[in-house]
């Protein structure tokens, strides 16, 4: 049994001998110049850097993420869906009734996003 | 799965668990965190649990991990990073779990029914994202249906509160 996760050990191997060689090439073809004071200052007219290196993100950015993982889950519940459709519905069409039901109560909260512009970056 | 596969992956856990609460940066302990997710997910497919595993990886190590990171930018948590380790609040959280520990293992030495080793469960004939999604669509169809309404009302939340009030 464990034979059979070979692959997946080879995989997780190859990514980290790719991610290894990355730095070590880069590290030994890169040319690298010596730091010193004088370089490291603003060059002629430049501005000396203000603030933060990495800015505040727009509140916009984690309402996509929130609306992006609320859908994944959705898609998550349709996984195991499809895979007994085929043997369920030959019993009863309640399968296709719930998720039917379950993607329009989704639904809603999709139209209330839209509507709301909830999606619409520029504003 | 052999034993050492299990402490292989439950000891990655705790270390990373550890390194999400030790690293001051707050990237690093997101990126910590990636891996513990994945070392909890090995611990799903040694138990048959292919399907919770999957998920584990796409929802928790992907999803919510690009939503903690937007987090982490969002609030620009710099201060995090000049933070020293408050030494006495740590001995206190040690002891405390350390008493946890042994309150635990007390319990199981007096306990009967904990010491015996149970049998194996019988395994599965069908894989195991048919028997979610038969129980799923049987006997928790309700609840399967709360659910959509659960995501619905955190839709709905995420909108109104990242909503930009009208002056």
């Amino acid at each position: 049994m464990l034979r059979e996760y070979l692959p997946v050990l080879l995989q997780i191997i190859v990514a980290m001998l790719f991610a290894a060689s990355a730095l070590l090439v880069s590290v030994l073809v890169g040319a690298s110049g010596k730091r010193t004071r004088a370089k490291d200052t603003a060059y002629e007219c430049g501005m000396i850097p203000q603030g933060e290196a990495q800015p505040r993100f727009s509140v916009k950015f984690y309402l996509v993420a929130m609306l992006f993982i609320l859908f994944d889950l959705e898609i998550v519940f349709m996984y195991p869906w499809a895979v007994v459709y085929k043997d369920a519905i030959k019993q009863s069409s309640l399968i296709f009734w719930s998720m039917l039901s379950f993607i329009s109560i989704l639904m809603v909260g999709y139209i209330y996003a839209l509507k709301k512009g909830a999606l619409e970056f520029r504003k | 799965m052999p034993p050492f596969l299990f402490w292989l992956f439950a000891s990655l856990m705790l270390v990373f668990g550890a390194a999400v609460v030790l690293n001051r940066n707050p990237v690093a302990s997101a990126l910590s965190l990636v891996v513990s997710f994945l070392g909890l997910a090995a611990l799903f497919m040694s138990l048959d649990a292919y399907f919770v595993g999957i998920i584990q990886v796409l929802v928790y190590a992907g999803a919510v991990m690009v939503l903690f990171l937007f987090i982490i930018m969002l609030l620009n948590l710099r201060a995090e990073e000049g933070r020293r380790i408050n030494w006495l609040a740590a001995t206190g959280g040690i002891v405390v779990a350390l008493i946890l520990v042994i309150q635990i293992f007390s319990v199981i030495g007096h306990f009967q029914a904990a010491r015996q080793t149970f049998p194996s469960l019988e395994r599965s004939t069908t894989d195991d994202v048919w028997n979610i999604g038969a129980l799923l669509f049987s006997n928790y169809n309700l609840p399967f249906q709360i659910v959509g309404v659960l995501v619905l009302v955190a839709t709905i939340g995420v909108v109104l509160l990242s909503k930009r009030e009208p002056r």
